[in-house]
């Protein structure tokens, strides 16, 4: 009989460190707290909406147009920043050149700035006054309040996401393929393209996805140079805010389950790739 | 091959194999090589100038536009200086919250093994995730007037929303990830041999943590409080939502930022901002130390 318990205990592995009733009922407690208990509330206030109103609110012409430019902006962005986070990691990985260091340093300033900051700094350059903004306003190109400047205050924001989760796999990346490859007689663009993507492709979607649904969600970056006109520049997130402002609670929480529901797929989408990833680096 | 190609390679043969095939190939490489990595240097320093430097840069050049005494009236004005102690008091309050938490949770999901780790991990990540406005939503329909809470908090003359511990709260759940996230994976690769054995030998919790867990991981709470702090001082959304915007009560440094700049008052928000970027300046040195150590 003792035997056997043994081994029963054995399969699931003994505790032997103290602290996991502790560990867990601290864990449990915060983050009920602190994020579950609220986040539940959007939902239980989601579920005391009719079908009807669900629907009325977030087909209405405001709310779907709200929607496009927030994705339509966030893809794009997202885009532009894989391609130039793409080049940033190979540089800072591959090359050694004077101000290096500055450069890993400052790719992280959209983290560390404040988003109201880089929103009214974006908005004031790329205005009819400001620096870049005359510039392309003698070619008639308007930026700041229109669709551009919001994507350009997303990129600003996403810049380190491909960056950081390209960079560690590259630094990690055996040489020996790519230069089985050149000896092979690939040239640098097919051995890039056929050798190396291939291995960068789980980060690159991973941070693809992690910029993408950053722009969806951010708001004082992009509130500033958006100019907020209905229908056109418009973003999801300050539809909430405006919702808000006019007590009606019902709509803003209508909008903000499909911005939720939304989140909550992409987020899965992109654990789904980091958990591949890791089995992939392990064989 | 030219002459002077294969003589290298001949020599080369009695050293190992790979550097001899790369001194041959090199030569053919160097000068399509040179070009590309220039290039794509010159691209990235392009890049990341127009993007980050010269936004930084318009801050710093309006905030001073009109010159050292109105920058000075502005960084010393009442609202500000209250607004800046309520950023601090925010920051440091989800600091707090977040190493507490981070510490514990990373200590759960490390060292003990039991069905649901997956799910904790991605119920922890969810505030990264969210719309910093989606968050600010959550608390009012939580403790405001219409919350499910909201008749409670009122019977006890408790006041969250539009009051100081709303706006702490909502910093609070941004950046709720942030330790977590930095401890987690240093913790799973130092395994749980080392406690293990610690525990064998007879010493408690706390020790064990002290002696065995806390060397390893020093640097990377460090880091992640860094960042807490980062994230922390620069919540716009969610704390816009939830402060009611009451000057010189529950405005925050970005939210000061919002409210002079939308008065057109350019300059006295431009110079608020330099505070600011002179704070983001900080953290991102420190940042970089910290990362060095790691």
């Amino acid at each position: 009989m003792d035997g056997q318990i043994v081994k029963v205990k054995n399969k699931r592995g003994v505790r032997v460190i103290p602290g996991f009733g502790l560990s867990m009922g601290v864990t449990v407690a915060m983050l009920g707290v602190f994020v579950l208990i609220p986040l539940a509330s959007v939902f239980i206030r989601a579920g005391q909406l009719s079908l009807r109103e669900f629907v009325d609110v977030v087909t209405s012409r405001q709310v779907v147009s709200g929607y496009i430019v927030s994705f339509s902006c966030a893809f794009f962005a997202a885009v532009v920043n894989t391609v130039f986070g793409l080049l940033l990691a190979w540089v800072l990985v591959r090359y050694d050149f004077p101000g290096k260091m500055f450069m890993n340093g400052i790719i992280e300033l959209p983290f560390a700035l404040p988003t109201a900051v880089a929103g009214i700094s974006l908005t004031y350059l790329y205005s009819d006054k400001g620096w870049l903004g005359a510039a392309f306003d003698k070619i008639g190109i308007e930026i700041a309040y229109t669709r551009v400047g919001i994507t350009i205050a997303m990129i600003f924001v996403g810049i380190p996401f491909v960056v950081r989760t390209v960079q560690p796999v590259l630094e990690k990346l055996d040489r020996q393929y790519e230069e089985a490859a050149y000896m092979l007689g690939a040239g640098r663009g097919y051995t890039f393209l056929r050798v190396i993507l291939p291995e960068l492709f789980p980060a690159v979607l991973a941070g693809f996805g992690l910029a993408f649904a950053r722009g969806i969600g951010e708001y004082g970056s992009v509130v500033f140079i958006a100019g907020n006109i209905p229908y056109e520049t418009q973003i999801a997130p300050l539809l909430i805010m405006t919702k808000l402002e006019q007590y009606k609670y019902a709509d803003a929480t209508a909008i903000a389950l499909v911005l939720l529901i939304i989140s909550f797929v992409l987020m899965l989408l992109i654990n789904s790739v980091q958990i591949y990833m890791q089995k992939f680096c392990k064989d | 091959m030219s002459k002077k190609q294969e003589k290298t390679f001949q020599q080369d043969m009695v050293g190992d194999g790979v550097h001899s095939i790369q001194k041959v190939i090199e030569p053919h490489q160097q000068e399509p090589n040179r070009i590309v990595k220039y290039a794509m240097i010159g691209v990235s320093v392009l890049f990341l100038f127009v993007m980050l430097v010269i936004p930084l840069a318009v801050v710093l050049v309006n905030a001073l536009s009109e010159g050292w005494a109105a920058y000075q009236e502005a960084v010393m004005d009442s609202y500000t200086i209250n607004a800046l102690q309520l950023t601090f008091l925010a920051t440091v309050s989800s600091v707090a919250v977040n190493t507490v938490f981070g510490l514990f949770a990373a200590y759960l999901l490390s060292k003990f093994y039991f069905r649901g780790r997956q799910v904790f991990a991605a119920l922890i990540d969810i505030p990264f995730s969210i719309s910093p406005v989606i968050a600010g939503l959550a608390f009012i329909l939580t403790f405001g007037n219409i919350g499910w809470m909201g008749d409670f908090l009122k019977a006890h003359n408790i006041k969250i929303v539009f009051a100081v511990p709303g706006v702490i709260l909502a910093t609070i759940f941004v950046t709720f990830p942030f330790v977590f996230r930095e401890l987690f994976p240093v913790m799973n690769a130092q395994g749980k041999d080392e406690e293990e054995a610690a525990a064998l030998m007879g010493a408690n919790g706390f020790t064990i943590f002290r002696r065995i867990t806390f060397p390893h991981i020093k640097w990377a709470l460090l880091y992640g409080i860094v960042l807490c702090a980062a994230r922390a001082m620069g919540e716009f959304g969610a704390v816009s939502v939830i402060s009611g915007h009451l000057r010189g009560k529950t405005n925050t440094l970005p939210l000061h930022v919002e409210i002079l700049y939308n008065e057109f008052n350019t300059t006295a928000s431009f110079a608020v901002s330099s505070i600011l970027v002179l704070m983001a300046m900080v953290i991102l040195i420190l940042r970089s130390l910290i990362e060095r150590k790691k």
